[in-house]
């Protein structure tokens, strides 16, 4: 099997980029400085390339009735032009993969879902959906997705260069967790107001075929307002000092939602229009989840020291018995807008108190650790319009 | 690419770099702070330890990832580069300069590399 590439590939490659297999997928990794990225992003914009993300679109007159059975959230509730995170979970209540679903319009959702999951999302929804007036489909050509991540990214899809006044109103008014169609750069695109990096930003979907010219009109426009491409790398530092999680590592086939402490996306209240409780995938295994406490709990942890505790490292009460493992480490990085490592841990529960401290066992020398609470980094309230 | 691979200092597969003398001064090169990312820690032996050969004598950690140090020679720290510990980006903005790293009283060396040998190792992996 060969590799599936961006239509955007060979602009990474004049642009310099390390690229770096992900979800099976070839994509940029970093640009230049992954930090340099990082704090674009924080401070001003920046442009990833995403087209490694799944698209799915699940169409039908009971598309919204097959996906509140097929997922586990209560999509039937969602308005139009509008969008949830939720999961796909397994009978048992494991999750298959976290998702962002938009509802196109009343008989049309579009869900995004990981590089390396789409194919098992596919799978499980096709399954799912069988027995509705609905259908699963993959575009036929191949689609991109752009994100303009970060306070400056309204003003730049605002500018009269890129975007009309009609359609730069409609971006202005997008709600968090929305998406419209709408021209940018005379290319028709849908843009969600949705992102992975704890700031206010936008996710453009557009075909393949204009992808390189949305991709070269948003880095030309925006560079004035100190828009700069950034690759994986950054966009792995910024979701988690957003506490949000990444599929592989704080979620997996070991793990139901309630653990990742994201129990909110399980609606086990969701109902049909009778008022009678709805079925759906996965429901009694995560019912009586719900009422057990969960022996493992998903925690912030933060470094005393200087070095960063990672993925795999392991977490124990004392450093006199490293054998007795109360937890582990799903993702860690030192953060570059708080300057100290931060990391996200599965910790059995009686050791997930705020302020507990616990020595992480790197690469066999005892690290001190403090759990912290989530999310590490929070955007300032003033440039976090309409959340 | 020479400026990747300098023809007058010495090599080694883990990716430092040497240059023989009284002391020998040693770093790591630049394909590995390429393929580190922005360095943020360094964490090095201090002046009179004795290191070994090919035996791990620090860490070097950036925001994507964590790398060991080896030491490619045998003999007695006699001076860190304290300027890199304070600001670890002088490895990425000058690996072969003022990103240097330790100076060593040399009692053996390790095995080395030329300037071909090693750039032969990088692009072979």
């Amino acid at each position: 099997m060969t590799t599936p590439t961006s239509p955007l590939l060979a602009e990474h490659e004049a642009l310099g980029a390390s690229l770096t297999e992900f979800g099976g997928w070839l994509m940029p990794l970093r640009y230049g400085s992954d930090i340099a990225e990082h704090n674009a992003v924080r401070s001003r914009a920046g442009l990833f390339d995403i087209s490694h993300m799944g698209q799915i679109r699940v169409v039908g007159p009971q598309a919204a009735q097959a996906l509140d059975y097929a997922l586990v959230g209560w999509l039937s509730q969602l308005y139009d032009g509008k969008a949830r995170y939720t999961m796909i979970c397994q009978d048992d209540g494991a999750v298959i993969d976290d998702l962002v679903v938009y509802r196109l319009r009343q008989d049309e959702f579009l869900v995004v879902a990981n590089a390396g999951n789409t194919p098992a999302v596919l799978v499980a929804l096709r399954q799912r959906v069988a027995g509705f007036k609905a259908t699963v489909e993959v575009p036929d050509r191949q689609q991109a997705l752009i994100a303009v991540q970060g306070p400056a990214a309204q003003a730049i899809l605002q500018l009269p260069t890129l975007t009309e006044t009609e359609a730069a109103e409609a971006i202005a008014m997008l709600p968090y967790y929305a998406i419209t169609a709408a021209r940018v750069a005379s290319i028709d695109v849908l843009v969600a107001r949705t992102g992975y990096t704890g700031e206010d930003g936008f996710e453009l979907f557009v075909s393949a075929d204009h992808a390189v010219s949305l991709w070269r009109a948003l880095l030309d426009v925006g560079a004035t307002d100190g828009l700069i491409p950034a690759g994986l790398s950054a966009r792995d530092s910024l979701r988690l000092e957003a506490g949000m999680p990444l599929y592989g590592h704080e979620l997996d086939l070991t793990t139901t939602p309630y653990e990742a402490g994201l129990g909110r996306v399980v609606r086990l209240d969701k109902k049909d229009e009778q008022g009678e409780p709805l079925d759906f995938i996965g429901r009694d295994a995560l019912a009586a989840r719900r009422h057990s406490n969960p022996a493992r709990v998903l925690v912030g942890i933060k470094s005393l020291g200087r070095r960063a505790v990672r993925a795999g490292d392991v977490l124990v009460p004392d450093a006199a018995r490293p054998d007795r493992t109360v937890g582990t480490v799903t993702s860690g990085a030192p953060s570059p807008t708080l300057g100290y490592p931060i990391a996200m841990a599965y910790v059995s529960a009686e050791f997930s108190a705020i302020g507990t401290e616990l020595i992480a066992l790197v690469r066999g020398r005892a690290e001190q650790v403090e759990v912290v609470p989530m999310p590490f980094y929070r955007r300032p309230a003033a440039t976090s319009a309409l959340t | 690419m020479s400026d990747q691979f300098p023809e007058n200092l010495q090599y080694t597969a883990e990716h430092e770099w040497v240059v023989q003398g009284e002391p020998a001064v040693i770093g790591v090169t630049w394909t590995a702070q390429d393929a580190l990312g922005d360095v943020v820690y360094l964490e090095l032996p201090e002046v009179g330890a004795e290191v070994t050969a090919g035996a791990v004598i620090g860490e070097i950690e950036s925001t994507k990832s964590v790398s060991e140090l080896f030491s490619p020679v045998t003999g007695t720290v006699t001076e860190v580069n304290d300027a890199a510990v304070a600001d670890p980006s002088l490895v990425n903005s000058d690996p072969y300069g003022a990103g240097w790293l330790f100076k060593v009283d040399v009692t053996a060396y390790g095995e080395l590399l030329n300037a071909s040998g090693y750039q032969k190792l990088t692009q072979g992996s």
